[in-house]
């Protein structure tokens, strides 16, 4: 099984697809962790599972990504602190940027 | 560009609340090294043309075949590709530049990689680089040698830079060669390239 057999993954004839570009970054990231092992299958069909039915009528690549917060918790990659404290950082940089210059965790 | 009240200098943050979320996810897993991000954007990459496939395409034949549609584009892009049902989750507003003997017309984002997704899918990984954010800007002429258009110094090369309110479509010179061509074999020729700029359209075989 590869993450593109998830249950209720929007798809064509071609392959996934995606409204906007963060879903096909969420996506490709839990193929790559996936592939390095961090995570099974089954681990991961039971994630997203619980994230789809705790919210049903949330988009289904947010779902996506709560999985994915919540499994890089529980394998002990990153701590939810951690986690939030980075999206701070870059909410932060992304704020103290001016327009035409890129947005770097540097500026923080 | 609109500006909407935001609590902060009255301008909306660049990056959604949750492409913050992916991006710090992703700025950790590549530093903790569970992720090559060089890997990751040539998966992405085969993702480009998943997101609104060949919309754009269909928005410049269309432009080509019928002069109000062309003409709604120059007024109202936004509203003129909402009509054939490509419009973005976040409201952006569309720009649709038309290229002309005078003027060739490129975009960029030279912040981050804004860019007009529901006509052109997911932006190039060259599209996101900062050789191209900066360069497009300082020597456009010399970046579009590199993508092998050559623009006769005669004409001007003009720069848009895209935001998170508003994205620009190129709309690139019709082929010669091409009179009493269907929207549909139209649309064959517009390549994405020539959608952001750095290409034409293909000339008929």
């Amino acid at each position: 099984m590869s993450l593109s057999d998830s249950a209720g993954l929007p798809q064509d004839s071609g392959g996934p697809v995606f409204a906007e570009p963060w879903e096909a970054q969420a996506f490709a990231m839990a193929v790559k962790l996936h592939e390095a092992g961090v995570f099974s299958w089954s681990e991961w069909a039971a994630a997203l599972g619980a994230e789809r039915a705790a919210a049903p009528a949330r988009p289904y690549y947010e779902s996506w990504l709560a999985a994915l917060e919540g499994l890089v918790e529980a394998r002990g990659v990153m701590s939810a602190a951690e986690r939030l404290e980075r999206v701070a950082a870059w909410e932060r940089a992304a704020r103290a940027t001016p327009h035409g210059e890129p947005i770097l965790l540097s500026r923080d | 560009m609109p500006h909407d009240g935001d609590h902060d200098h009255g301008r909306k943050p660049e990056l959604s609340p949750i492409a913050l979320r992916v991006r710090a996810l992703e700025s950790l897993l590549v530093e903790k090294g569970y992720v090559d991000p060089a890997a990751l954007d040539v998966l992405i990459d085969t993702y480009e043309t998943r997101i609104g496939p060949r919309n754009g395409a269909r928005v410049v034949a269309k432009a080509w075949t019928d002069p109000g549609f062309a003409d709604w584009l120059v007024r109202d892009a936004t509203a003129a590709i909402a009509s054939l049902g490509y419009a973005g989750r976040q409201g952006e507003h569309m720009v649709a530049v038309f290229n002309s003997p005078e003027t060739h017309n490129m975009i960029v984002c030279t912040l981050c990689s804004c860019y007009p997704w529901p006509v052109l899918g997911l932006p190039p990984v060259w599209y996101k680089s900062m050789p191209y954010r900066s360069r497009a800007v300082i020597e456009p002429r010399v970046v579009l040698r590199e993508f092998g258009v050559e623009i006769p110094d005669g004409r001007q090369v003009r720069v848009w830079d895209s935001t998170a309110e508003l994205r620009y479509l190129v709309i690139p010179e019709r082929p010669a060669g091409t009179g009493g061509w269907d929207e549909e074999r139209l649309a064959e020729l517009v390549t994405r390239d020539s959608m952001i700029g750095t290409g034409l359209a293909r000339m008929p075989a």
